[in-house]
């Protein structure tokens, strides 16, 4: 049997049932990786067709090669570099027009093209008739129909490949006919004799964006801006080409369409879609469904009452038990596992007569290191649940339309809404949650804003100090905590965008498109892919820190085991080193500064460890963890409020608020950025941040106070 | 010279030219919005801006900032 390799590409608008098709031919089994050089998700899975190896690669979704955004520079140069042997353009049937777009300019090209045609059950539907064989011929290409949703077509589909990989085909070419058609063809000839690869695509190129910007050289440019100059110019648009190219290949497009595409006439009449998004996005109803929406998937992921049964109960004076959400049933699920393990190992390594550091290095650095992995996994499983079902369905599309206007102020599109919410969660699903952002500069913004929004880690900290400080505020002290951070993200916004995320505010113009029913298929495939991404990229940091932080906090200098934490330890000794740097905020100074600036150490690691660090530190006699045990925690209440002042702990929290959020939140910016440059300017950024504001607020309020 | 702006809900009208440069008119260009082309001004945003329209059969949604570039003619 012969063996041959073939390499497919899928390219296509996005909402056209690219990922479906994708995920349909490779079954689940795809390899998720990066671009080089961007943070534009690669797609490639490998299957077996009539003997031989086929590997699919999926093109990010664009609706031109336009050399504008990173995705469609990739997909521009993986075509014009000739990366696959033959190229799957897979177009909706239901919205044929303007898909084809991107398909003429494909056409352009000599590379192998098959034309899918996706959603003809829609198209069908909608009363929308294409005589397929028809559409062929004219597009000099071959054109299957298939429904990706229903596996239908695909092995034609691939047949089709196989057959178009061995036979050649002429360029389409969309300027025949017009005012273009002499130029191109000069231009083609000049690309053509400098020995380039897709002449008559480049020739198109460099009449729409200027032949220097599509890699002609000097003398070639100015023969081809000479071209140009003695193009009679267009009717109406005169000499500008960049409208003129549009024009023309939309007019080609009706040409090719004219006699062959029957639909019904734009009409008012209404499909189920039109009437289900009179409601979703209506004046009245639009916001209140959202917000409603919103609060149910975060009280799923972290709810500890589920859809506020409890508190709607009692209500009406109905006292019930809470049930925990699915989000945080998971996440006690997976901390008792890793308690049943940890124990059995502490246990099993104290009869084996393991020494006291082999049983730390095991339960408190490398066992709590997987804990501390898998306690992120259900919340990451729920957040990317719902926020795959929204995009399958097309209602985040929606949701960025809803809510554009109130997340501009922040610099953030419309899509930012749902990774902003989930940052009072958690950062971590947030942050991956930001990659739904097209802009890399705005997800570079979310990930920078993330700690801002005070997160669950944290409330225990504000829940102590406030009742410590401010005993009849408490709940207004909290609120008040919650509140800077939100105006802290907004300056801050305003300055990064003037500064390093300085650049064009990406445009907001976004297809909407029909609402669907989401398949079960995709929906794991993507959560699939987001926990191998989590768990390959950033888990061996998180884990890795855990076991350096044991380290740090159990040994001193010369390696010896010391009480955690203790003034002796490595951490200890580096929190009483760098205590002066926070004396201006108010809690470095004095003799018992070095205790708070510890425990805020530790708080970069994990901000669950900043109230059971104070407890070992403020109160070293009393027994039982502060975070956890109610007499440790009144103890360090106490504590608190004898050596804070309430400005000193009002610039305690701050500093809390906004600095590092944890190891797991790096190690997940890190692993979106891509970047370890970004990384580190991003953790020096948090870190100023946090001492400016603690800074100021102390400072300025002692004036006052 | 009237724009996308000046179309109030369910109005009609045909595209006459982009104004702007750069990324943001490509992207006009690229979704369908060029000369001769039928838009249809869907609905607006609850809260005033996007506004959502309808062009080619399929459904679009532009900031205020965008659609002042769309140049119509009714």
């Amino acid at each position: 049997m012969k063996i041959s390799n073939l390499k497919i590409a899928i390219a296509g608008n996005p909402n056209c049932g690219k990922t479906t098709l994708f995920n349909s031919l490779t079954n689940l089994r795809a390899h998720v990786g990066n671009w080089p050089g961007v943070t534009v998700e690669k797609k490639e899975g490998k299957i077996d067709f009539m003997g031989k190896t086929v590997e699919v690669a999926d093109l990010p979704g664009v609706y031109s090669l336009s050399p504008y955004s990173p995705e469609e520079k990739i997909a521009r140069d993986y075509i014009l570099d000739g990366g696959a042997d033959v190229i799957i353009n897979i177009v909706d049937a239901s919205n044929i027009e303007r898909n084809l777009y991107l398909t003429t300019q494909i056409l352009e090209t000599s590379a192998p093209v098959v034309v899918a045609l996706n959603m003809t059950d829609i198209a069908r539907k909608n009363n929308i008739r294409l005589d397929t064989s028809a559409l062929s011929k004219r597009l000099g290409a071959p054109v299957v129909e298939i429904c990706a949703l229903k596996n239908e077509g695909l092995k034609d589909l691939l047949k089709a490949c196989l057959k178009a990989a061995e036979s050649p085909r002429e360029p389409f070419d969309a300027f025949a006919g017009s005012s273009l058609e002499e130029p191109v063809k000069k231009i083609a000839e000049i690309a053509a004799a400098a020995g380039k690869k897709n002449p008559k695509m480049l020739a198109a190129c460099a009449v729409e964006s200027g032949a220097e910007n599509s890699g002609f050289s000097k003398s070639e440019a100015e023969q081809i801006e000479k071209i140009l100059s003695e193009t009679p110019p267009h009717p109406v648009l005169g000499a500008d080409f960049e409208a003129i190219i549009a024009d023309t290949r939309f007019n080609k497009i009706g040409g090719v369409l004219s006699g062959i595409l029957k639909k019904p006439a734009m009409s008012e009449k209404l499909t189920a879609s039109d009437k289900a998004d009179r409601i979703l996005t209506g004046k009245i109803l639009g916001l209140p469904i959202f917000l409603a929406i919103r609060a149910v998937v975060f009280n799923l992921t972290f709810g500890e009452d589920l859809l506020f049964l409890q508190s709607i109960a009692g209500l009406f004076g109905v006292e019930i038990g809470a049930v925990e959400s699915p989000g945080v049933m998971l996440q006690g699920w997976a901390e008792s596992l890793i308690e049943w393990i940890s124990s059995g190992a502490a246990a099993g390594l104290e009869s084996a007569g393991a020494s006291g550091w082999v049983r730390g290095l095991v339960v408190d650095g490398v066992l709590a290191g997987v804990g501390a992995v898998l306690s992120f996994v259900p919340q990451i499983l729920m957040l990317f649940l719902f926020l795959s079902i929204m995009e399958d369905t097309g209602y985040m599309a929606r949701a960025a339309f809803l809510t554009d206007k109130f997340l501009r102020k922040f610099g953030l599109s419309g899509k930012a809404f749902m990774p902003m919410i989930m940052c009072f969660g958690c950062s971590v699903p947030a942050m991956m949650g930001a990659r739904t952002l097209e802009n890399p500069k705005e997800r570079r913004l979310m990930i920078m804003l993330a700690p801002f929004f005070s997160c669950g880690a944290k409330l225990p900290i504000w829940a102590i100090f406030a009742a410590a400080i401010f005993p009849k505020n408490a709940d207004l002290a909290i609120f008040a905590i919650y509140l800077s951070g939100i105006i802290v993200a907004f300056i801050a916004s305003l300055i990064l965008k003037n500064t390093i995320l300085k650049g064009e505010p990406s445009p907001f113009i976004l297809e909407l498109p029909p609402y669907r029913i989401p398949t079960l298929k995709n929906v794991l495939a993507n959560l699939w892919e987001k926990l191998k991404h989590y768990i390959t990229k950033a888990a061996t940091i998180i884990a890795g820190a855990t076991v350096v932080i044991w380290f740090l906090s159990s040994f001193d200098f010369s390696l010896g085991m010391v009480e955690t934490s203790s003034k002796e330890s490595i951490l200890g000794s580096i929190g009483s080193f760098i205590a002066p740097i926070f004396a201006p905020l108010g809690w470095g100074g004095g003799d018992l500064g070095w205790k708070a600036v510890t425990a805020a150490i530790t708080g970069l690691i994990a901000k669950e460890m900043v109230v059971s660090t104070m407890g070992v530190l403020y109160n070293p006699g009393v027994e039982g963890d502060a975070l956890e045990d109610e007499a440790a925690g009144t103890a360090l209440g106490l504590a608190i409020s004898a050596t804070f002042s309430p400005l000193a702990a009002v610039s305690y929290m701050l500093f809390n608020l906004l600095s590092v959020p944890c190891m797991a939140a790096v190690a997940t910016a890190h692993a979106e950025f891509g970047s370890t440059k970004q990384t580190w300017i991003t953790i020096a950024f948090w870190l100023s941040t946090a001492w400016i504001v603690s800074f100021l607020v102390y400072n300025v309020g002692s004036i006052f106070f | 010279m009237k724009t996308l702006n000046d179309l109030k809900t369910k109005e009609c009208a045909r595209v006459v030219k982009i104004a702007g440069a750069g990324a943001v008119r490509r992207r006009l260009f690229d979704m369908g919005l060029t000369p001769n082309t039928e838009v249809l001004v869907r609905k607006t945003a609850p809260m005033g801006d996007p506004v959502e329209i309808v062009i080619r059969g399929y459904e679009l949604s532009l900031r205020k900032s965008e659609a002042e570039l769309v140049i119509i003619e009714r």
